[in-house]
């Protein structure tokens, strides 16, 4: 497949890591945000191909694992009621709420939907017009443009029984809050490629200059994360910190500024809670007044819900880049994919579920292949 | 979640009032959403993401990053002639 094979290939990936060790004379701590990048290390094993001292640590940028668990409540008591077909992207039916996961009520007679992209569930809700179609709209600002052309759709068709239940997140918010908390150990960052697709990057200019830590705009496949890490290194050796764009391919300084307007007539930045994290300041999107006949939280009163979290879980720590999935004594024993206990095992994205994915939880020691 | 996979536009229309796409990643077609696009045209490769058509691949960017890639490995090659005239190198571990 073009643009995926050719940043596959073995012999830049081993050029690029001895450039890396030939060019480091200290470690480093650096922090892939997105979790489709952690997922594509750990799938690869890059951070094995890397010298022991640049340690990757894995960041929040897993929108299904930081959906807090008062929102997946939410859902669940929505999903519930008889007259909803409640539809989803794949990844967040099997996230446990306080009692159950969209599986299980689905296996208990609840229609719950999988859902490719939300333009979908437009054409479920003319076919059902007796039915409230509902969207769960989670995601970081890749998938908000998707989700605001739902409801921008609904609106100009008269499409008034299509609904979405809001759990959007933003990437710099939490960015800041690791580098503002006092146990931060990250040096630089791995920034997320397709969220800057639709933002660009100049939000992150300002917190690279602020709190002065490098920040490479990476893409996701392994040459992508291979070369973003050596421009990350370059820079910390260097001592500079600035907002360098590796996925140039993909990636402009503005970004997408027709996705970005309707993001802005639809949406409205808010205060949003991240599991494992807690609150951050300003770190999320609702749904602007104007679109309120489309907000499910409005349409269907759903009662706060008091949420507990397992005491053994550290994923907030890790979350943070301040642990790693194996400082975790329920990792991969008690706490396993089919029965996660907190956030960063809930999706193939976490950095937990990840490292159980391609068989970390089974290493005794270390094993790492010098190149 | 944020995935974003790479296609080639074969043919574009109008549906529903939204101009859609057919797309080929590998040997498989979907549609796809081109309203974020509207410079994309068939024959152009976009990255998708559920559903959407988020961003148009810049070939010359992406031709100049691999030959980046490529030159270094001619250069850590050179990187390598140079350590072998000061002398045996160690292990690399």
């Amino acid at each position: 497949m073009k643009y995926v094979d050719e940043y596959r290939s073995a012999q830049l990936a081993l050029n690029i890591t001895q450039e890396i060790r030939r060019i480091q004379t200290r470690p480093w701590v650096i922090m892939e945000v997105c979790g489709g990048q952690t997922h594509s290390i750990v799938k690869h094993g890059l951070d094995y191909l890397l010298p022991e001292t640049i340690e990757l640590v894995h960041g929040p940028g897993c929108p299904v694992c930081v959906t807090s668990l008062e929102m997946i409540d939410k859902a669940h008591a929505i999903a519930r009621r008889p007259d909803v077909i409640f539809t989803s992207f794949g990844d967040m039916l099997r996230v446990p709420g306080s009692e159950a996961d969209l599986f299980t009520l689905k296996s208990q007679g609840a229609d719950v939907r999988i859902v490719y992209s939300p333009l979908d569930c437009l054409k479920i809700a003319k076919a059902n017009p007796e039915k409230k179609v509902v969207f769960f709209a989670v995601g970081f600002e890749t998938t908000a443009p998707a989700n605001a052309m739902s409801v921008w759709q609904a609106r100009r068709g008269g499409i008034k029984n299509f609904s979405i239940l809001v759990s959007h997140v933003l990437v710099p918010p939490a960015i800041a809050a690791i580098l503002q908390s006092p146990q931060n150990r990250v040096q630089g960052f791995l920034g997320p490629g397709h969220v800057c697709a639709i933002m660009g990057y100049r939000e992150y200019e300002a917190i690279s200059a602020r709190y002065r830590v490098p920040i490479v705009i990476s893409g996701f496949e392994p040459l992508d994360i291979l070369e973003g890490t050596l421009m990350t290194v370059r820079q910390l050796q260097a001592g500079s910190a600035e907002v360098e764009n590796q996925y140039a391919r993909a990636v402009e300084r503005e970004g997408n500024r027709v996705a970005q307007n309707l993001v802005s007539e639809v949406f409205e930045i808010c205060d949003r809670k991240w599991r494992g994290v807690g609150a951050i300041p300003k770190s999320g999107y609702r749904l602007r007044y104007e679109f309120r006949d489309h907000d499910a939280e409005r349409l269907f009163e759903v009662e706060e819900i008091d949420t507990k979290e397992p005491a053994i879980c550290i994923s907030g720590q890790i979350l943070k880049g301040i642990k790693k999935p194996h400082d975790c004594p329920a990792f991969g024993k008690i706490c396993t994919p089919q029965t996660p206990l907190g956030a960063t095992m809930v999706s193939a994205e976490g950095a937990c579920a990840a490292y159980y994915a391609y068989g970390r939880h089974l290493e005794t020691g270390e094993i790492r292949h010098a190149v | 979640m944020c995935l974003g996979i790479p296609g080639k536009i074969i043919d574009a229309y109008e549906a529903q009032g939204l101009r859609m796409a057919k797309i080929q990643f590998g040997a498989i077609v979907r549609e796809a959403c081109l309203e974020y696009v509207p410079e994309a045209m068939a024959g152009d490769y976009v990255v998708v993401h559920v559903g959407f058509a988020i961003s148009k691949l810049d070939e010359e960017e992406a031709a100049r990053t691999y030959r980046l890639l490529a030159e270094m490995g001619q250069l850590s090659e050179l990187g390598d002639l140079r350590m072998d005239e000061q002398g045996p190198r160690g292990s690399s571990s």
